[in-house]
């Protein structure tokens, strides 16, 4: 009130200068204003409304209600499997990956000979393109004459079927999503050599051990970089497309030829991804507003993830944050 | 910081939600007549798009010289032509309006999803040129090239499925002549395989269905199976043969070794298309596979010793050993055509130029899809290449129906069958009924 009370009692000229003041305002943000709403407002609100149309992109749109939904959620075969495997790579790569690589930041930071090799090796893998990494991971994984699975057998010791046998295919994966670490790798190291010596050094002097040192000192000044890591690290996840379908094509041995049509998942549908659904149904089943609706479940996922993450005290953000 | 995590959060998650769904409203129209003159100004210069599969060299050299041929008799025409093309791609092209002027596919069953507007509706151009499309192409390659009487597409040469098997191989297991009956197919498969304790030294058959051509419309069309009934409902759980075929194959995926076995052998096996191909490298003894094996092994300079046989036949249908699957290469032309008189003019000579037919059947041993090319006398004598052409004229020999949305019917069978030759489905009435349920409810979904 006392705002309303205030503006009614301000002069014409001052007025006047907020106004300019607020045009100024919007002047500058107009390029993120026309990018958010060209790139994501208006594609989102497309996306709800085409999740409601029967639209084949070739005859003109239907209206159908919650069809769409009801198809994907209660008559869509592949819609579960896909969440469920959407879920676990979620849960055990994005884990996996983190600790992994807070434990390579740790080690090549604490290294005191050699450490630059060990960047390097580490760092190297990420650097291959998704395609080329995923057929050479296949390759070796092969369980018929991969270089995996040769040496596994020298020594006596089972020989997965990597990425033909269902149980195996998802951590092949997460596998391959470990090799590719120098990423994370490379923003802990940051991180870690950010960390106050001198508090290190208090501890030290209070007598605690490296493990008390890590987890007083260490994991509390880098949480936020945890947090970022498990954030982008859940959305990254939540568009897992390249590496599963190209290990399931090269595994199954179905190329991409004429005349052959292959269908994402293999083995058994372990390997199929909510992002491959979005695709196969948009364009290659042509169902635009199932895929539509399997977008909007990914979207809604990757929001509550992050939600659930970042809400203060429970999450991974501290109350001190 | 909280805040700038969120926004990166917000951002990072920005293209999950623009995935798919941004298409346009560009309203298309139902394959109907087109409103094109069928004939070229000849003086005009004119240059059309063509989009087909073929990707081997030998492939690529016969339907170059085939538009070669279409150029010298029609100057003013050029086709810019684009190999390796798949149906995603086409389908994705035409809907994008980016599409070519003329396509060719080699998957039959694409046909429903061809004809919803996508090709343009032939029959007012075979019309206008005087051609009777029932006395000029095979009848059946016909019916595969129509969709609730909309022929949307022509055929241009047919693929027949046979038995391929190793010649040096038989001679070694005392086997003098090819197997013609299911039982036959599985005493021979166990007579020519070498087990070791991890996998083959030789296998007789690979049956799994993840086996290149192994793909089960290649197989059940031995049973005559109706994949649909009349009012389009799937038909598979109400059809004991369907039930009798995935058993058998069970039975001969179990007495090789088992499916795990199997798919650790099959794991090494090389391209489809290439030299690494498993019955080229002789890693197998027996294949099903299409005629254009033929013309591939002579490309490969493989050295295996073969011969050709038609698929074998279930025991009880014996007297029927000579059928097989067909399908088929086949031409039409996009609704985004801007150039449909030249484009029809390129379709026709691809589909009714005897000689230029014959040429190309010949070079990459397929089945012509032409009386007239059928009877020419230089049709390729090859006695390998002559088992599909008996097999294509064979009077038991079907191919699969066409639906709205393509081979989805075949593709959710196919993963059922996965399951099923692996062990994972134990009620095999309970969970054919279910695939029936999932077939229908895709059809109703693409029907809108």
């Amino acid at each position: 009130m006392a705002t309303l009370d205030l503006s009614a009692a301000v002069s014409p000229g001052l007025r006047r200068r907020r106004r300019k003041q607020r045009l100024t305002i919007l002047a500058f943000l107009s390029p993120w204003l026309l990018g958010t709403g060209l790139l994501f407002l208006y594609p989102l609100a497309s996306t709800v409304y085409f999740s409601f149309e029967h639209y084949d992109q070739i005859n003109p749109p239907t209206w159908v209600g919650l069809r769409n939904w009801s198809y994907v959620f209660t008559e869509y075969a592949g819609f579960w499997p896909a969440m469920r495997n959407t879920l676990w790579l979620v849960v055990v790569m994005v884990s996996l990956r983190v600790v992994f690589g807070l434990g390579i930041g740790l080690l090549v930071t604490n290294l005191k000979t050699g450490s630059k090799l060990f960047r390097t090796v580490f760092y190297l893998p990420f650097l291959a393109p998704p395609v080329a990494a995923t057929i050479a991971f296949a390759f070796l994984l092969n369980p018929g004459n991969g270089a995996v699975n040769t040496l596994l057998g020298h020594l006596h010791l089972g020989q997965p079927g990597w990425f033909t046998d269902e149980h195996w295919a998802k951590p092949g994966l997460t596998a391959l999503a470990l090799w590719g670490i120098g990423d994370l790798m490379v923003i802990f190291m940051a991180a870690l050599l950010d960390v106050s010596r001198e508090q290190y050094e208090a501890a030290s002097l209070d007598g605690a051990h490296a493990l008390q040192r890590f987890r007083y000192v260490t994991l509390p000044t880098i949480r936020p970089i945890i947090l970022f890591a498990v954030v982008t690290g859940i959305v990254q996840t939540m568009q897992y497309y390249t590496q599963a379908i190209i290990a399931g094509k090269v595994a199954s041995g179905v190329v991409d030829s004429p005349g052959t049509s292959f269908e994402p998942g293999y083995p058994h549908g372990s390997t199929l991804t909510l992002p491959q659904l979005v695709y196969s149904l948009g364009f290659q089943h042509f169902d635009t507003g199932s895929a539509c609706v399997v977008a909007l479940v990914l979207f809604a996922l990757a929001m509550a993830f992050t939600a659930l993450l970042m809400r203060r005290g429970s999450g991974l953000l501290g109350e001190e944050d | 910081m909280k805040r700038s995590l969120a926004t990166l959060a917000l951002a990072a998650s920005i293209p999950l939600a623009l995935s798919a769904c941004t298409g346009g409203t560009s309203g298309g129209t139902s394959a109907g007549s087109p409103s094109v003159a069928t004939s070229v100004d000849a003086a005009k210069p004119v240059t059309i798009t063509f989009w087909h599969g073929w990707s081997q060299p030998h492939e690529l050299k016969a339907i170059n010289a085939t538009i070669a041929s279409f150029e010298k008799a029609h100057p003013n025409i050029t086709v810019k032509s684009t190999g390796n093309i798949t149906d995603d791609k086409i389908l994705q092209g035409i809907r994008s309006g980016n599409g070519p002027d003329v396509v060719s596919s080699f998957t039959t069953d694409n046909v429903g999803a061809f004809c919803n507007g996508a090709l343009v509706n032939l029959d007012p151009l075979l019309k206008a040129s005087g051609i009777d499309k029932d006395t000029t192409y095979v009848k059946t390659m016909v019916q595969y090239t129509s969709f609730k009487g909309v022929q949307c597409a022509l055929p241009l040469l047919g693929d027949a499925y046979g038995l391929y098997y190793n010649k040096a191989m038989f001679a070694a297991a005392g086997i003098t002549a090819p197997p013609k009956t299911f039982s036959e197919l599985k005493a021979d498969a166990l007579k020519l395989t070498k087990q070791t304790s991890t996998g083959y030294s030789q296998l007789g058959f690979m049956p799994l269905f993840h086996m290149y051509e192994n793909a089960p419309a290649h197989w059940m069309s031995q049973y005559g199976i109706t994949w649909l009934d009349s009012s389009g409902k799937s038909a598979l759980a109400s059809d004991p043969k369907v039930t009798e075929f995935l058993k058998y194959q069970k039975d001969l995926v179990d007495s090789l070794g088992g499916a795990a076995k199997l798919e650790k052998y099959r794991a090494t096996f090389g391209e489809e298309f290439s030299a690494q191909n498993p019955f080229e490298a002789g890693k197998v003894a027996m294949a099903i596979d299409g005629e254009w094996r033929v013309a591939s092994i002579k490309a490969d300079a493989s050295k295996v010793d073969y011969a050709t046989a038609p698929v074998p036949v279930p025991d009880e249908l014996a007297d029927t050993y000579g059928r097989g699957y067909i399908g088929g290469t086949i031409v039409g032309i996009s609704k985004t055509s801007k150039q449909q008189a030249a484009a029809w003019e390129f379709t026709k000579f691809l589909t009714t130029d005897t000689q230029s037919l014959v040429n190309f059947a010949n070079t990459i041993n397929n089945v012509p899809s032409t009386p007239a090319g059928l009877a020419s006398p230089d049709l390729s004598k090859d006695p390998e290449f002559q088992t599909f052409i008996k097999v294509a004229g064979n009077p038991n020999t079907t191919t699969t129906p066409a639906s709205p949305n393509g081979g989805e019917y075949q593709v959710l069978f196919q993963n059922f069958a996965y399951d099923y030759e692996s062990g994972k489905v134990s009620d095999l009435a309970a969970g054919l009924e279910k695939v029936d349920k999932q077939i229908d409810k895709a059809n109703a979904q693409t029907a809108g």
